[in-house]
Formats: C-alpha cells, structure tokens, sequence
C-alpha cells in the first residue's frame, strides 16, 4: 500500500461509512457524543496502522471494532464507578461483530437525535452535517463560512444538550413520530436553501452545501422510503438545484429566474425531480393522503423547471398552488410569493393589494423581499418615485452583498 | 463534483459472466445500485445492450457526411458495457465506490469526471453567457418568489 495514499483513502472511507459506524457505535453506548469521540479515536488510529500495514479486508468493521475498545476505554476514565455504563462496557464487548452490517435504522435514529428539538437549530445542522453527513469540523465550517472553532463549540454544545437532556438513541416514540420527522425534513431544507441563497456573505450560492443538503435528503427518503414528504424534499430540491449553473452570471451576480438561460438547467436533475415527485404524489394517493407542503413547493419549482421560456410559464397554475400551500402552512413567505405570481398571472395591480396588506400587518419587518416586491410591482405600474424608494429601501436591508448590489442598480436605473 | 464509471470487459470476460446466473449478477448488481442510492450519491446509470444483439451502430465523423454503420467491433478489445454518474465529495471517494462494483477479471472501471460549469469559466465572452449578462442589465422583475 502507498502510504500517501492512506488519509485519501480514510477520508473517503469515512464519508462513505462514517454515518453506519458512529450510528452503530451510538446503539451500543447509547450516546452520540461518546460514539463520534471514540470514532474519531478510531479513525487517527487507522492512519497510523494502515500506513504501516495497509488497508484491512473491512475497513469500516475495523474502524468499528476499534471504537468500540476506545469507547471502553472513555468510559473507564471518566465514568469507572458507575455500574450502569461498566454493564454496557460488557454489553460492548460481547458484541465482537466479524460481519460488518449496521442496520440501516441506526443511521435513522441518529438523524431524529442530531435533529432533536432541545438543539438550536443551528447545532442541529451542524451535528446533522457531521454525524449523518461525515463531513470534518473544518469542512462544516468551509460550507458556512464560519470559523472552524465556531463550528467546534456549537457541536460540542449540541452534545452537552443532548447529554444533559438525557435524549435516548432511539426513534421517537409513535405519536412523536410525525412531528419529529417534519423537524428532521425542515433541518435538511433549511441546510438547502441556505447554500441555494445564502442569507450573507459575498457569495449568492454555495452549491457544495446545496449538495450535501441533497445527499442527506436522498439518505432520509431511503431510510423513510414510504414517507411522501421525503421524497417530495428531494424532488424540491433536485429541482432548485438544477438551476444552479445559470443563475450565477459573471462576477458572481445573481440571475434571476426569468432572466436565466434556460439551456444552462441540468435537465437530467429536473427528470430526477420528476421522477421523485411523481412517486410522493403516488405514496400520497396510495395513503389517502393530499400533498403536503414540500410536494406543493416542488409542484411549483416543476412549472417553472418545465416551462420552456419564462413566458411560457404556467402562472395561474401556480397561484392555484401556492394557495393551497397557504392553506396549509400560511405564512407571510408564501403570501408574498403567491402575491408574485398573482402579478404574472393577473396583473401588478391585484399583487399590489396583497403586498401592501402584508406590509400593513408588519409582515416580514426588517427583510429585504417585501419591499423588493412591492418594489418591482410599482415599477411596473409607473409609479417610479415610489418604486426606487422601495428598491433603496430593500438594499438597505439585504444582507447578501450580490443581492443587495442588484437592488441598488435597480433603483438608480429607474 | 460528478463522475462517471464507465464499465468495460474484454470478449473473453464477457463471455465468461455468460457462465454465472443471471439472476446472481442482478442481484449483486442490485445490491451495489442500491447502497449507492442509499448513500445518496447514484445520480444514473444504464447498462448497455449485447452486441450480438445488433443493436449497436457506429458513426464516423472521418468521412463527409459522417458514415454510419454496424460498427467496427472486431478491432474493439475492451467494449464499453453500461455507466454509473456518481455526485461524490472527491476523487478517492470516487475510487472508493467504484472499487466496490461487483465485477470480475477482465473489467474495467474507467472513472472519469464530469465537466461542471466552472469548468467553463473562462469563456465568460461566450455569447450566451454576454447574452446573460446583458438580460440581468435590463431586468425588469425581481422576484423574491422564484430567486
């Protein structure tokens, strides 16, 4: 074996099998702190011995038989009066596994604990990118443009909460169920749409993030594969991404959907998308069940993914969907969207209303997409002074530096 | 960033895997396919038809207009069997995958990566990306619905 070839080799291994090994490691110890600890452990001990020795037969169950013994070992250190954990020392032990296959529902379990509701949602992400994902601190830390010690502290934090709350390795419990896995989906969207724009920073996307997003989605909706809303977050997201190459233009400024090249979409991510919204929609039939919100979001990213040229767009279709979202999870988001595509499919003029009475409500306060809205819908009806004040107004408040640049030339070029 | 596995045996190999169960080769094939898309990473993959099937054509661009025929598969020593398109984190977690094809002496994986947009940065004179760049100049509809 090349030596050098030994961290490549392991890093890719551990991408590929961290997730099984820390979720096996975690059913046997019953904690995800003390799992990726002697993981980790593991992991720096395979460095040093696959260099001397080469790579075993079964990496990940050579990883695994190790971190079991380092996890003993922790657990002797720290916790060596206490019987409970010398019983599952012992449990450890017994379990010599020469045939390396975790159950798949590990790697669900640690999905519902790196996305338990004591965390904060940012620690969810985190703990989600590395447990599920096995994605390295410094690689967490490259995709959000933080710090790597920022990164440390919040998963170290995540696993004090989680200690301290006492949380089980376990799935929920039935009537916990659903609510849990609407929390598991919300963290990978939330994952997704913050590399599909990012809320701040100099750049617009960061589709590596986007695409982890996506991977642990596709993870989530084989390990749920009779779940709809899975897969219709797939779906949701293969569309979005599709759109990636065109809607960076030079210099890294943002182009917006009508503006894109439309022959820069990856058509075989939109079949992708198709594909696996038409299976949500076939689950949901099959359930009795109508959509929910994911596979209403991805209906709408379809039209536009489908619509050969901007004005071929199915508008009133859209606003069909995006009432029927707003029925199921209203929001002020959703209104002001559905408010866009009134103005497509009606007019400025009904969209205006809408606008104007989110904005009367205080909807959406100190967030640059109302005011860009109401902006453009002015614009669009003549009223110029108004409409650059708004667009002033909107760029004040964008805290990505592309966007709020696309804002400000859209007020001095009224 | 994307790769692709491009699967190719020799005649011999070909005809070797003629010997195994079919139905043990989808299986193993099926595993394999499937912990890749467990994994999240499978984007696609097809297999290709047998030849003696005669299902396959060769277009030559030496000639004008290019000549079309049944192919010149005798000359061939290793023939391209089927793909997998794979969206991985690396090159060796590439080479980690495709080392875990279920294939035998005689095959091949060529694994090849995919261009991506970035590959292209620099035709930013490109008409088409101009063409971009002069319609976000005149845009008239920014949409918080469909950034």
């Amino acid at each position: 074996m090349d030596q050098a070839a030994v961290p490549g080799r392991l890093d890719a291994l551990w991408r590929i099998e961290g997730a099984r090994i820390v979720a096996a490691l975690a059913r046997v110890t019953g904690d995800v702190g003390l799992a990726e600890d002697a993981a980790q452990d593991a992991v720096a001990e395979a460095l040093a011995a696959w260099s001397r020795t080469g790579i075993p037969r079964n990496p990940g169950a050579w990883i695994t038989a190790v971190a079991k013994r380092r996890a003993i070992d922790r657990w002797r250190r720290t916790e060596l009066l206490q019987d409970r954990y010398q019983e599952l020392a012992r449990g450890a032990q017994d379990e010599a596994a020469p045939e390396w296959n975790p159950l798949p529902d590990d790697v669900l379990r640690l999905l519902f604990t790196a996305c338990h509701p004591v965390l904060s949602t940012e620690a969810q992400v985190a703990l989600t990118l590395r447990v599920v994902g096995s994605l390295r601190t410094d690689e967490i830390a490259r995709l959000f443009l933080v710090p790597a010690a920022t990164v440390q502290q919040r998963i170290v934090r995540a696993r004090k909460t989680l200690a301290a709350a006492r949380v089980p390795f376990e799935p929920p419990e039935p009537n916990e169920w659903t609510p849990r896995l609407r929390g598991v989906l919300h963290v990978i969207y939330l994952m997704f749409t913050e590399g599909y724009a990012a809320t701040s920073g100099e750049s617009w996307t960061r589709p590596d993030l986007a695409a982890e997003a996506l991977r642990i989605g596709r993870i989530l909706a084989g390990l749920v594969p009779r779940v709809p809303e899975a897969h219709a977050l797939v779906a949701l997201m293969e569309f979005s991404a599709s759109r990636f190459a065109a809607r960076t233009g030079p210099g890294g400024a943002p182009v917006l959907l009508a503006d894109q090249d439309r022959t820069r979409w990856d058509r075989a991510q939109i079949e992708r998308g198709r594909e696996r919204l038409a299976r949500a929609d076939a689950l949901s039939k099959e359930l009795g069940r109508a959509r929910g919100s994911y596979a209403l979001q991805a209906a709408i990213a379809q039209c536009h993914a489908t619509a050969v040229r901007a004005d071929a767009t199915d508008w009133p279709r859209i606003v069909l969907l995006y009432e029927a979202l707003g029925r199921l999870s209203p929001g002020p988001v959703v209104e002001l969207n559905r408010a866009v595509a009134v103005s497509m499919a009606t007019g400025p003029e009904a969209a205006l209303a809408v606008v104007n009475r989110l904005a009367d409500e205080g909807a959406l306060r100190g967030s640059h997409l109302l005011p860009s809205v109401r902006a453009e819908l002015l614009a669009r009806l003549g009223r110029t002074g108004e409409a650059r004040a708004e667009f002033s107004a909107a760029a004040a408040l964008a805290r990505n530096l592309r966007e709020r640049e696309v804002l400000e030339r859209r007020a001095a070029g009224l | 960033m994307k790769y692709m596995f491009i699967m190719r045996a020799t005649e011999e190999a070909v005809q070797a895997s003629k010997d195994i169960p079919f139905e043990q080769i989808i299986n193993q094939m099926g595993a394999y396919n499937e912990s890749m898309i467990n994994a999240g990473v499978m984007l696609g993959g097809e297999g290709l038809a047998d030849l003696s099937e005669g299902s396959g054509l060769v277009v030559d661009f030496s000639e004008d207009p290019p000549l079309v025929t049944d192919g010149p598969y005798g000359e061939t020593h290793e023939l391209f069997n089927g793909f997998w398109i794979v969206q991985v984190g690396s090159r060796e977690e590439a080479a980690e995958w495709a080392s875990r094809a279920p294939l035998g002496p005689g095959s091949k994986l060529e694994v090849r990566r995919v261009t991506e947009a970035s590959d292209f940065a620099d035709f930013a004179d490109n008409e088409y990306i101009q063409k971009e760049e002069l319609w976000r100049q005149e845009e008239e509809n920014l949409n918080a619905g469909n950034k």
